[in-house]
């Protein structure tokens, strides 16, 4: 039987390129579990923002019955051994997706504007110096800068550009992100959220955050701008982390 | 890279105001079967700059594109067969793409395009 997500075995590597990882493992099952809507949802353009080793890009066209099936599969990474890792990845496992070198969607925000449908992202999230974003090589995989959030700060604004009128993004996010607050920011532009996946491991305490566009949300929140409310009374009238969800794992088995 | 993404990349330089179409300097193509999809190049045909990808076709070397085309030729199979390969089966192994404005030329090795900038163009 196919395999649903990618084998850890198939995927490629390189001493520049993060690995697959707990966060990683954790954005695919998130996915997985979300498959039904997904395959319901017959996204044409899927994206991945800073595809790394290639693995979530690939188990996403996996998952949604490889490209044939009808989607536009494409991934950009900052790191240019990983652009080549991604796509050793995706023909080890018989997958194309369109890779791009490149730093978050630069060169594709113009013509792919409110176009994406799916959009995954697992963000370099680390809290560290500020100095230390944008480094070259596998520390652009990690290097989030203060409270992890610099990185993810810019890819939001991109994501709201691309994501198409009922655009899903995928978000990986740790507790010293402040996901609450990512959740409030994007609400005010329109995109109810969801925590679909939680899981702690011994270092970090990672969320899995799916947004959509929705135009209810968009009404709710220019009201409430219109109203002149502070994020504070948001806050307490309805979480944005409603319905809030989440899975118990133990040692899983997808083959 | 296949010519839907030629198609969705811009120049983004920094005060590059018509960057679109990147213009395509060819050193290899690759042609690579793809099982054909119509509800896939329906979807697509609305969001193709029609005149770009017939540019670059020709440049790739197949001119069996017509120079203009409107959703009604979707339901002719031959129209199909030959956006089908324009957009999806050729690709540009090896080559540049070339800024329409100030002539700044992005490489594309091993199929991937590289579109990060100098720190003075951004």
């Amino acid at each position: 039987m196919l395999s649903k997500i990618a084998r850890i075995n198939l995927v490629s590597s390189h001493p520049e390129v993060y690995d697959p990882c707990d966060d990683s493992f954790a954005l695919v099952d998130a996915l997985l579990a979300d498959r039904a809507n997904l395959l319901e949802r017959h996204p044409s353009i899927c994206m991945e923002i800073g595809c790394g080793s290639g693995y979530v890009i690939t188990s996403l066209a996996l998952l949604l019955g490889k490209e044939d099936s009808g989607a536009y599969y494409i991934a950009t990474d900052i790191n240019p051994h990983a652009v080549r890792v991604t796509c050793e990845t995706l023909l080890a496992h018989g997958c194309h997706a369109e890779v791009v070198n490149t730093d978050i969607a630069s060169g594709l925000e113009k013509r792919l504007s409110r176009s994406v449908d799916v959009m995954v992202v697992n963000p370099p999230y680390v809290p560290t110096p500020e100095e230390e974003v944008g480094r070259h090589g596998i520390a652009s995989a990690w290097a989030g800068g203060e409270n992890g959030r610099s990185v993810i700060d810019k890819i939001l604004p991109v994501a709201d550009k691309l994501l198409s009128d009922k655009g899903w993004l995928y978000l990986v996010t740790l507790t010293a992100n402040n996901p609450l607050e990512l959740c409030l920011q994007m609400r005010k532009k329109g995109y109810a959220s969801r925590i679909i996946l939680q899981r702690s491991t011994e270092e970090e305490s990672l969320h899995v955050i799916k947004f959509s566009r929705d135009l209810d949300t968009l009404l709710e929140a220019n009201e409430c701008m219109a109203l002149n409310k502070t994020e504070n009374e948001l806050a307490t009238e309805s979480s944005p982390f409603t319905p809030f969800s989440i899975w118990k794992y133990g040692k899983r088995n997808f083959n | 890279m296949r010519l839907l993404t030629h198609n969705m990349l811009s120049s983004n330089i920094k005060g590059v105001t018509n960057g679109f179409p990147l213009r395509i300097e060819v050193e290899k193509v690759v042609e690579k079967e793809v099982d054909l999809n119509m509800d896939f190049l329906r979807n697509m045909f609305a969001k193709i700059e029609w005149k770009a990808l017939v540019e670059a076709s020709r440049t790739m070397g197949y001119s069996e594109l017509p120079d203009d085309a409107e959703s009604s030729m979707l339901d002719s199979d031959e129209f199909l067969r030959k956006f089908h390969h324009a957009l999806l089966e050729l690709h540009l192994e090896e080559g540049a793409l070339v800024c329409p404005e100030t002539g700044r030329k992005f490489p594309v090795n091993k199929g991937i395009p590289n579109m990060l900038l100098h720190e003075d163009e951004v």
